[in-house]
């Protein structure tokens, strides 16, 4: 069993509440989230392939008051496989680590990725030390991911199987000034 | 001389640049070159010390620090600038501050020729990468250049390397 992505997302973003900051990996995590609804407390990635989890920690440390969400997919995060180790090493109890995984390089054409050879995602981020690990295949657990996340009180990382289509690209801004910008007036942070 | 007062200040300048401008995250892959300034780091309940798989994943750190309005340093060894250069892409595409203090090594009495091809290219893939970058090769060089790349990279938001060199840090001892 396998989710809709753009559903996975909007389970996950549609009435947030202010405190959730949300940084989506490049391609298709960035799609679906403007495609969830754009929101100034987006930080949509167009390149940093391998960062978006490392984002997460640095964003999450600043604003401890505050919920990080890092959405990404499973080429995104296999490329930065060693920042599970960081983070399970800090281990911020605001911060959550999602994975969209179609197994697929979804950009590229498609190319299988290390996941759909058996990679396991949620053993690696468990056996890192991260507390809560959730492996999402269908509506009832992303329901459960959802909750966890409204309620988030320790580092969380989460691997949804997603299903293995390409929606039409619904594209954010791009301009990394002004994402900046307008994410830090959004948090009240420099001018 | 005593052994104590053979330890080289520059480290603890270094670490009272980074407390006068506030630093509140600092980022490092161990080097012995930043040993005591990492202890310094470690020992302070004010700065949140992240060790580092690899020193890309302090570029990503530094930017979402600063998307979230805390200021990040880096510290790494001249090795570890090549791990970080398609990563450096987040913080010129966005304008973000990143601050790194690279030790060098591969330039002076260097014992291990595998430290030399990329101790050499550190200085022209920095500043291919907009950096701004400064050299200390004297001890007291270090705490006027630390003040001023702590001011510029947060202030203009750039990308701003002061490079420690191997003279200053001494040869590496290989016999226990």
């Amino acid at each position: 069993m396998s989710l809709p992505r753009r559903q996975a997302m909007a389970a996950l973003t549609t009435g947030r509440g202010e405190d959730l900051l949300v940084v989506p990996g490049l391609g298709s995590t960035a799609w679906d989230l403007a495609a969830a609804g754009d929101d100034d407390r987006n930080f949509y990635l167009w390149g940093a392939m391998g960062g978006a989890a490392m984002i997460g920690l640095g964003l999450a440390l600043a604003q401890p008051q505050r919920r990080v969400a890092v959405i990404t997919g499973d080429g995104e995060m296999l490329m930065g496989l060693g920042s599970l180790a960081t983070i399970g090493a800090q281990r911020p109890p605001n911060l959550a680590v999602i994975v969209f995984d179609n197994q697929a390089y979804g950009e590229t054409g498609g190319q299988p990725s290390h996941t759909g050879a058996g990679v396991d995602l949620v053993g690696v981020a468990r056996s890192c030390g991260v507390a809560t690990c959730l492996d999402v295949m269908d509506e009832t657990g992303l329901a459960d991911l959802a909750r966890r996340l409204t309620a988030l009180r320790e580092t969380l990382f989460a691997r949804v199987l997603i299903d293995r289509e390409e929606p039409p690209r619904v594209l954010p801004l791009r301009d990394g000034i002004t994402l900046k910008q307008r994410f830090r007036a959004a948090l009240g942070v420099g001018a | 001389m005593t052994a104590a007062a053979q330890i080289a200040a520059w480290p603890d300048q270094l670490f009272d640049a980074l407390k006068r401008g506030g630093i509140a995250q600092v980022g490092y892959v161990p080097d012995a070159g930043h040993a005591r300034l990492i202890e310094r780091c470690r020992a302070d309940p004010q700065i949140r010390d992240v060790a580092l798989t690899t020193e890309e994943e302090g570029v990503a750190l530094a930017a979402g620090a600063w998307l979230g309005g805390a200021r990040c340093a880096l510290l790494m060894q001249s090795s570890g600038l090549g791990n970080c250069v398609n990563m450096l892409s987040l913080p010129r595409a966005c304008r973000l501050p990143v601050l790194m203090l690279v030790t060098m090594r591969g330039e002076w009495e260097e014992f291990n020729p595998w430290q030399v091809p990329m101790g050499s290219i550190v200085e022209p893939v920095l500043r291919q990468c907009e950096a701004e970058v400064y050299r200390v090769r004297k001890p007291d060089e270090a705490p006027g250049i630390a003040e001023r790349a702590v001011q510029q990279a947060f202030g203009d938001e750039r990308i701003v390397a002061v490079l420690l060199s191997q003279e200053l840090i001494g040869k590496k001892v290989w016999v226990k």
